[in-house]
């Protein structure tokens, strides 16, 4: 019998292209290459929207102008051109429409091939989905459901036109555009992206879920997230990414804002599966995220992310926990493999009393890639008994790649407890062997002791998203260990 | 920058007191015009994030002291670990004094870095090892123009030097601001064992900027031990950088105690070159007022089977602020790394603050590397016992601090530093700790 080596695998893996690597040909709006003032007065005149709009993204543009690109990452990449990339794209036939039977066939066969069908995702998981397909919402599921509870679920786009007191009031209020050259340039130029509001006392009886991906060859998508949970409210968000394969980079540059209000919860989870380049590290995706909560009086924000696409990840999901009591948690897992690069992490900014953050992070390297874990925890003076905990954890496979962990603390509050740990292993070779010896292959157990190494934030992950999650983390490892 | 002017058009004058027709000065040059080029350290650069050097900068400081300042014996006997025998390199502003020293050339060199410089028979050494790992960076360049005096100490192989060297550099400064830049060489060759206590002594209330430079070169199986005792009056500010190069199977530690001092910034650097080396880096660091004590280590594990240990504990009162800043590189090849590093911090005052970036790069897939870092206060329930046991709150916290800091003394080997430690230890907590060690 012959044997499947190791080699075998590696050449199998070398020559796998990405699965989900295609691209579906929609006849799409797009305008021409580059960016100033004009483009974004068209991005906004193009959404019809109200004259304050436009203003504040014209203020945002101008902002970013002055900034200059941001180099202290842990990542080398050849810097995207700002005036190669096109900044509004919309698939042309736009439909309205309230049944799937109505969506163009070309979709709908595209969301087939991710495995994401609609009529199973609303049987089966019960899941409204707003789809973004190159930054045009162009199906919107469970609404009616939403709406009788009085949440609001819907396109920013739309929310402007509908809602537009609530988007006023909140939007750049935990980024504003003066915060860093990326969400700058996300507020000047976003597309869309989906807005969520939650009022009072109301729990939202399922996950809202989002899957954006990258559709047109060339638009860098500039999505633009915010959810509002209203007092004693509650809401769980997923968000999933897939983008097809590309060869020229492609920049993504997203802003998510959250606010919990007094008592709220906001559960963010995210699956990020952007596609990472192939073997050689040509091509994939430029993942430049800004990603932040405000918890007020006793509320809370958890954030959940699984990493494993993306050929840059710049993104650093952050918690103010500004009112007394309240409780910021980040679990993350991070995987890189072949040239990945991986910056990210978290901020806990404790400014009210009693405060509370988890930081669990697992990095997991292969291949030639390099993860960094880039945190802060900073405790402010008047913000008494807060309490952190962080643990950063790096799994590496072979001696190509890197794990690094730059953990900032600022402590200016003398009853503060603060601990940080952080350790570096490697697969031993008596776990494997252990495995091997009970008739485990040695891909499957390096499945298995990765699935142990980060059980602790894959049980975060609501049901559904956790098996997705898992499965991932098999993809992205495949024959990393020789 | 007024004061990087100064140094600057100083320059000449300095060059007007040396051999500038060696090899020597072309180092110095360089230096010089890196310098120029870099300027001082601002906190936009991430390596001085947390400490500025701006209050002290403004100074008008004397470049060089060139007055020959006297002082009693009897005066500055307390700065020295007086109990036991020991060679002693003694500086005043700057310059050796022979009177207060204790140098020896049987066997081994503990001597200057001046006499190095000049005599034939250690050129050698000092083509070998000068200058050759200090990094080229702003202030150590800053020293190497001006490097001129300082410990020069050589080991040759096989000879334990039976008793510890002290170096002194004290500041008499009575009418002036100074700005002092020691220079010290260390090359401990095979089998060599030595131990070293460091100290900076301002003697005046004008304020002194000491930017210092210790290389240390530890060949094959040789044994290192040095101390840093920092305990400073509040208008002295030091810059200490230690470069320290170790060869297969040698140990080096280095034992840092911070106790005052204005703006104290320790960068210390450790580059392992062979296999089977153990580098121990340990502090303390208790201040108050508006003190500021910055540890910045690395630990670059560059051959496999190496081992680091890093423990650094602080207690911070008043005003005071700490700074950690740890970071250990394993490179790609040095497999079977064990390195360690543990940082835990003790706020006793709501205006404190500490600072703590441990970090880790990590190139190689089978170490052993673990960080950990606190930032906590005493146990109240431990203190409760103690009260309850007729011990008064005051003693108690001390206790329980001194408790705290113990695994950082417990590997201190010269049981006189140990003791001083501790005596300086209960000054610094306002009690007398009722036990002998």
């Amino acid at each position: 019998m012959s044997k499947y080596t190791e080699d075998d695998l590696r050449e199998e893996l070398k020559t796998k292209e990405y699965e989900y690597g295609f691209y579906t040909d929609i006849e799409s709006e797009k305008f021409p290459n580059g960016i100033n003032e004009d483009v974004v007065r068209a991005i906004s005149k193009k959404k019809n929207e109200p004259e304050w709009m436009t203003e504040w993204r014209l203020e945002a543009f101008r902002i970013w102008e002055q900034m200059e690109e941001p180099e202290w990452a842990n990542v080398t990449y050849k810097k995207p051109s700002f005036q190669d990339i096109s900044y509004y794209s919309a698939p042309k036939k736009k439909p309205k429409l309230n049944s799937l039977d109505e969506v163009d066939p070309d979709l709908l066969a595209t969301f087939e091939k991710l495995g994401i069908s609609l009529e199973e995702q609303k049987k089966l998981a019960n899941v409204a989905v707003d789809i973004v397909m190159d930054s045009v919402s162009v199906a919107t599921t469970f609404k009616e459901t939403l709406a009788e509870k009085g949440i609001i679920f819907m396109p920013i786009s739309e929310a402007i036109q509908e809602h537009p007191e609530l988007v006023k009031k909140y939007i750049g209020s935990v980024v504003p555009p003066t915060d860093n050259f990326y969400a700058a340039l996300n507020s000047a130029v976003f597309s869309d992206g989906s807005f969520c509001y939650i009022p009072k006392g109301v729990r939202c009886p399922m996950e809202l879920s989002t899957y954006f991906r990258i559709n047109e060859g060339g638009t860098g998508q500039f999505e633009r997230t915010l959810v509002v949970a209203d007092e004693s409210s509650y809401v769980s968000y997923l968000e999933g990414c897939t983008a097809p394969q590309r060869d020229e980079n492609q920049l993504h540059a997203a802003v998510v804002e959250l606010i919990a209000l007094d008592d709220a919860e906001i559960k963010y989870s995210t699956v990020q599966n952007w596609f990472p380049g192939d073997s050689e590290g040509k091509g994939g995706v430029f993942n430049f995220v800004t990603k932040r909560g405000l918890c007020e009086t006793n509320a809370k924000i958890s954030w959940t992310q699984v990493e494993t696409g993306s050929a840059i990840t710049w993104k650093y999901p952050s918690c103010i926990l500004k009112g007394n009591n309240s409780v910021g948690e980040f679990y993350s897992i991070a995987v890189t493999n072949n040239h990945q690069q991986a910056d990210t992490g978290t901020k806990m900014i404790h400014l009210g009393k009693n405060t509370k953050s988890t930081i669990i992070s697992k990095g997991i390297s292969a291949g030639k890639s390099q993860n960094s874990y880039r945190g802060l925890v900073q405790i402010n003076s008047r913000a008494e008994n807060a309490r952190n905990f962080s643990q950063c954890d790096s799994l590496l496979m072979g001696n190509e790649c890197g794990a690094h962990t730059f953990p900032y603390i600022e402590v200016k509050n003398k009853s503060a407890q603060i601990e940080h740990e952080a350790t570096t292993s490697k697969i031993g070779e008596d776990q494997l062997f252990y495995c091997n010896q009970r008739g485990i292959d040695t891909e499957k157990a390096i499945a298995l002791i990765v699935n142990g190494f980060s059980k602790e934030v894959l049980n975060k992950l609501p049901m559904e998203f956790a098996v997705e999650a898992q499965k991932l983390l098999e993809i992205s490892l495949e024959g990393s260990v020789g | 920058m007024e004061l990087k002017e100064k140094i600057l058009s100083s320059y000449v004058a300095f060059e007007n007191g040396i051999n500038i027709n060696s090899d020597l000065h072309e180092i110095r040059t360089k230096a010089l015009q890196n310098f120029e080029k870099l300027g001082f350290p601002t906190k936009k650069l991430e390596a001085w994030k947390y400490t500025s050097l701006n209050s002290i900068l403004k100074e008008d400081y004397s470049i060089f002291p060139d007055r020959e300042a006297a002082i009693e014996l009897a005066d500055v006997k307390k700065y020295f670990i007086h109990e036991i025998d020991s060679y002693k390199i003694v500086f005043v502003d700057g310059k050796y004094s022979s009177f207060l020293s204790s140098t020896t050339h049987d066997g081994k060199d503990v001597c200057l870095l001046s006499a190095a410089f000049s005599k034939d028979k250690y050129k050698p050494v000092i083509e070998k090892y000068f200058n050759k790992i200090a990094k080229q960076d702003n202030l150590t360049s800053l020293n190497t123009a001006f490097a001129s005096e300082g410990a020069f100490i050589h080991i040759p192989k096989n000879v334990e030097v039976e008793k510890p060297i002290q170096i002194i550099n004290f500041n008499t400064g009575k009418e002036n601001a100074a700005m002092l830049q020691p220079r010290n060489l260390i090359v401990v060759e095979k089998n060599a064992h030595v131990q070293i206590i460091e100290r900076h002594q301002n003697l005046n209330s004008n304020a002194v900027l000491t930017n210092s430079v210790t290389e240390i070169f530890t060949d094959t199986h040789a044994t290192v031990d040095y101390y840093k005792i920092q305990n400073d009056n509040e208008n002295a500010s030091l810059v200490d950088n230690t470069y320290i190069e170790q060869q297969k199977e040698s140990t080096c530690s280095v034992h840092t105690f911070s106790f005052g001092g204005n703006i104290t910034r320790n960068n210390l650097n450790f580059y392992q070159k062979g296999e089977h080396i153990n580098s121990i880096l340990k502090g303390i660091t208790i201040i108050e007022g508006k003190q500021h004590v910055d540890h910045h280590t690395l630990v670059n594990h560059i051959e496999p089977n190496c081992e680091s240990h890093q423990d650094y504990k602080g207690i911070y009162g008043d005003r005071s602020t700490g700074v950690f800043n740890g970071k250990v590189i394993v490179e790609k090849e040095a497999q079977k790394t064990n390195a360690y590093q543990q940082n835990n911090n003790i706020l006793i005052s709501d205006k404190a603050t500490i600072n703590a970036k441990p970090q880790l790069e990590i190139f190689a897939d089978d170490v052993k590397c673990s960080h950990g870092c606190t930032i906590g206060q005493l146990d109240d329930q431990a203190l409760f016992y103690m009260q309850q046991r007729g011990i008064p709150k005051k003693e108690a916290n001390a206790l329980l601090m001194y408790a705290f800091a113990n695994t950082v003394l417990e590997s201190v080997k010269i049981p006189e530093v140990k003791k001083r430690i501790t005596q300086l230890i209960a000054n610094k907590l306002g009690v007398n700790i009722g036990f002998e060690l």
